[in-house]
């Protein structure tokens, strides 16, 4: 089990609310993500729902039980920290058997369920060595395996990837992904790039200034984003926005175009300049400065061979506008 | 400073090296020499770095007359008191100001630190009389409380930088796996603190030993440690340079023996964690 | 990590320390402020009298004290000076490449491990005894009169043996620092076109102010109290020569039996070291926060 349910939860720093009153109801086994910009109150968040930090008011509910004054050890949560908290003056093995000996555990099950923990994660060649002589990626998954062994209600990640490169994030990305298929445990993951967000998350909820922009699922929050801040956040490039006379043309502040939406035609009504053009060979993203519009980022799959300098014209597709009212909410989802 | 180096510059920096710290380290090498001379030879002149006649005897001699073991196990005994004594209250203060900072604790640090800088003959005479008053002058329990308080500061504020240094996630991982305070403390805090620990403790026990105030004030005979010792040879034995090499090499050795094999940690606690 | 709980363990942690922190500060330093307002005199129990701002006036008039607030100026600025100048000299030379540098660190260190009372006696017999001393037997190797240290020039002579003892904490201490120094940084200045100058005023120096700093604070709480190397060198003198504010109060009030005088010249003691302290902790307080 691991349903958690947050209610009225704010949190203060002497005068500073880092945390206005949020509500947020997390379901048995479902992985949810939070994102947004560094400062939003994300980790914060999830340090309340560990326990690691005291609500100023409100209420956190796991399991059915009321968990606000609990102690960390208490809530059956187990957390996976941004610099992988190893200790390290003990072997791999004690790592990871290190919540199994504060349970008092007797010693012959702590060693079947460390020599586990170690066979699914890979580690098992590396049970006696100290985290020191680990590669980053390793220590993550002894991060990991400490806190699969205690069968908590639900993992708590807190950036877990953020030290490793970009090639390793992208495995370890997808190991933490079937462990949660395998364990089918709550897991809430705390991170500031949307791509993990996208890629991991059942739900996910983007979080900005404390405040909870939208709870829903990654293709919810692509297609439907409630507002220019959900819309800028999700997606990558980065959605394009217009202002002026041509979003007063589509009866709206701000006009809202994925560069992937964009096509790039013989007659199109709008005129520009590519600034520069990126090469990806999947894929060229090209920096057009249209007339009357403003620079719009645009995704052209394949090679076209398009270039520096030259002027194309695009069209803006009918039916993936998002248009936005004065102040940046949806007006009726995408038109 | 820069990697390039020439062979003609790492020759004079060399020389240049070896030079100034032969005549840093000649002092203590000269008294070594002397200790092992007659006292006939010690004050040859001209002088003789190398005697006909090596001899133990000045050795013997400090021993009979001074009881040099007697003070020797004060020493030892007033500078481990105060030391493990000082580590037993300074290690959970530091812990707590490290772990569970408060918007006072710099002020309650730099105050600590502020007590240090109370000069000791401020409170000579209320400590003379109090000890008098108390049966406490010449007692070692007396003189280990005094070296304790006058170098809790410090100890404090070296297991503070080193605990600092302790990333606060390894502690909120402990929690989250269920360790209790207790628990927290000895399987995780402890086994990390160790190092700074013995660093703090190595350096205590150096200014412990070396202390050479109280240590003369409140001492005559019994308590008094290896300080006190060497300064009863003040006059006039001090013109028997060979007894008195002996007795200085015998003062020293033991705590240089230990400073030497503890460098390593020694740097780092000297620095007072200020300086990495 | 900080929960209601934790706050509540962490001041029952700290309070033994402040406790027999603060007894240790206000229950002597009491007694030694009462005491400064009475005659009282070791020699004389039972004959006390409430003696007003008296030992105040006589411990201040006393042409010894001027002389002893100057000396004690002079010993832990003259020593800082040596230290200081000297520890980045040394930490210079040894921060190089050479052969045998393990051994030539175990020889600068070691001063600081030998016990003030041995310093000051092997520095006074063996070194500056204008008869036996070594610099004796140089003098006249060399065809010049010998030259008595410890009486013609005693403040002089203390502030040598004392800066001997310090100079290898300080040399330590800047030598770790220089270690830390970025060397990508120092490439950078020279590929910049800064000489060797021009990379220590602008690199060097800025990264060891705060070595320095901690350097200065701890051994001016030292500095501040020598004692011991006066008592067995120069006994303060000849005359006042090398008395220094420590060493005048313990003359007045345990070889003259002078407690009231003894401690007005404790509290004034006590008082120059705070307006030092004053100028320290601000000192250090801006250079440790960063």
């Amino acid at each position: 089990m691991g349903q958690i349910s947050l209610s009225s939860v704010t949190k203060t720093f002497g005068d500073v609310t880092v945390i206005p009153p949020l509500d947020l109801q997390i379901n048995d086994g479902e992985f949810v993500v939070f994102v947004g910009p560094s400062g939003c109150g994300k980790s914060t968040l999830l340090r309340l729902i560990a326990g690691l930090e005291d609500i100023s008011s409100g209420q956190i509910m796991i399991d059915g039980k009321d968990a606000t004054d609990a102690a960390p050890a208490e809530r059956r949560l187990a957390m996976v920290f941004q610099s992988y908290a190893l200790y390290p003056h003990m072997s791999v093995r004690k790592n990871i058997a290190f919540p199994l000996k504060m349970a008092k555990i007797p010693q012959a099950e702590q060693d079947k369920k460390v020599e586990n923990a170690a066979r699914i994660l890979n580690l098992t060649n590396y049970l006696d060595r100290r985290p020191g002589q680990l590669s980053g990626g390793q220590r993550q998954r002894v991060a990991i395996g400490r806190a699969i062994v205690r069968e908590p209600a639900a993992f708590l990640f807190d950036e877990p990837l953020s030290n490793l490169d970009a090639s390793l994030r992208v495995t370890m990305r997808q190991e933490i992904s079937e462990l949660h298929q395998s364990l089918k445990t709550t897991m809430i993951y705390v991170t500031h790039d949307q791509v993990e967000a996208m890629t991991m998350a059942d739900k996910i909820v983007v979080l900005n200034a404390g405040n909870i922009e939208q709870v829903g699922s990654p293709l919810e929050l692509y297609h439907h984003p409630r507002n220019l801040f959900v819309a800028g956040f999700i997606g990558s490039p980065k959605m394009n926005f217009v202002t002026g006379a041509e979003a007063a043309r589509h009866g709206c502040a701000t006009l809202g175009v994925r560069p992937e939406h964009l096509e790039v035609t013989a007659d199109g009504p709008w005129q520009g300049v590519i600034g520069l053009a990126e090469h990806l060979g999947s894929d060229t993203f090209l920096k057009v400065q249209v007339e009357g519009v403003g620079d719009l980022t645009v995704r052209v799959a394949g090679e076209q061979g398009l270039h520096h300098g030259q002027t194309i014209r695009l069209t803006p597709p009918a039916d993936k506008l998002y248009r936005f009212d004065k102040g940046g909410l949806a007006i009726g989802g995408a038109a | 400073m820069a990697r390039k180096t020439t062979p003609a510059k790492t020759a004079v920096v060399t020389i240049a090296a070896w030079t100034i710290g032969f005549l840093i380290f000649f002092p203590i090498l000269w008294i070594i020499i002397l200790s092992f001379k007659t006292e006939g030879d010690a004050i040859k002149s001209p002088l003789q770095v190398l005697t006909s006649g090596w001899t133990l005897h000045s050795y013997a001699e400090v021993q009979t007359r001074s009881n040099y073991a007697l003070h020797f196990w004060n020493s030892v005994i007033l500078s481990l008191g105060s030391t493990v004594l000082a580590l037993v209250i300074a290690i959970p203060a530091a812990w707590a100001m490290a772990f569970v900072p408060g918007k006072r604790t710099k002020d309650l640090l730099m105050w600590m630190l502020s007590t240090k800088m109370m000069p000791a003959v401020g409170v000579l005479v209320p400590m003379y009389l109090l000890f008098r008053d108390f049966g406490l002058l010449d007692s070692r329990i007396g003189l280990v409380v005094v070296l304790t308080l006058i170098n809790l500061p410090i100890v404090i504020w070296m297991l503070y930088t080193y605990f600092k240094e302790i990333p606060g996630e390894i502690l909120e991982a402990a929690r989250m796996d269920g360790a209790g305070l207790k628990s927290e403390i000895l399987y995780v805090l402890t086994p990390m603190a160790v190092p700074g620990i013995a660093s703090t403790l190595l350096l205590n026990i150096i200014l412990a030993w070396n202390e050479a105030f109280w240590t003369l004030q409140l001492t005559t005979k019994n308590a008094a440690p290896l300080t006190q010792f060497i300064a009863s040879y003040s006059s006039p034995e001090g013109l028997f340079y060979a007894k008195l090499s002996a007795a200085s090499t015998m003062a020293i050795a033991p705590i240089l023996i230990l400073g030497w094999f503890s460098q390593k940690q020694l740097v780092r606690g000297l620095t007072f964690g200020a300086v990495k | 990590m900080a929960t209601e709980q934790s706050r509540t363990a962490a001041r029952l942690m700290v309070s033994p320390a402040v406790i027999l922190l603060f007894l240790w500060m206000i229950v002597p330093l009491g007694m030694t402020i009462y005491f400064s307002f009475l005659r009282y005199n070791l020699l004389m129990p039972g004959m006390e009298s409430w003696a007003g701002f008296d030992n105040y006036y006589y411990f201040l008039a006393q042409p010894a004290f001027t002389s002893a607030l100057i000396n004690t100026l002079l010993l832990v600025g003259g020593v800082l000076l040596i230290t200081v100048v000297g520890g980045i000299a040394l930490a210079l030379l040894l921060d190089q490449p050479f052969k045998g540098q393990g051994v030539v660190r175990v020889m600068v260190i070691a001063p600081f491990f030998v016990m003030p009372t041995v310093s000051a006696l092997v520095w006074k017999n063996m070194f500056m005894n204008p008869v036996n001393g070594i610099f004796a037997h140089i003098a006249k190797a060399i065809g010049v009169q010998p030259f008595d240290f410890l009486s013609h020039a005693p403040l002089a002579s203390i502030i040598l043996i004392v800066a001997w003892s310090w100079l290898p904490f300080a040399t330590l201490i800047l030598l770790t620092a220089l270690q830390s120094l970025d060397r990508e940084q120092m490439e950078a200045a020279e590929m910049d076109g800064a000489n060797w100058i021009n990379r220590f005023v602008y690199l060097v120096l800025p990264h060891l102010t705060r070595s320095i700093t901690v350097v200065v604070l701890i051994q001016t709480i030292f500095l501040l109290s020598v004692f011991a190397e006066i008592l067995v060198t120069t006994n303060g003198g000849p005359g006042t020569a090398s008395t220094n504010l420590p060493y005048l109060v313990y003359a007045q009030s345990l070889l003259n039996f002078d407690v009231g005088g003894g401690s007005a010249g404790g509290i004034i003691a006590v008082i120059l070291a705070n307006i030092v302290a004053f100028f320290l902790m601000r000192m250090i307080g801006k250079n440790l926060e960063t």
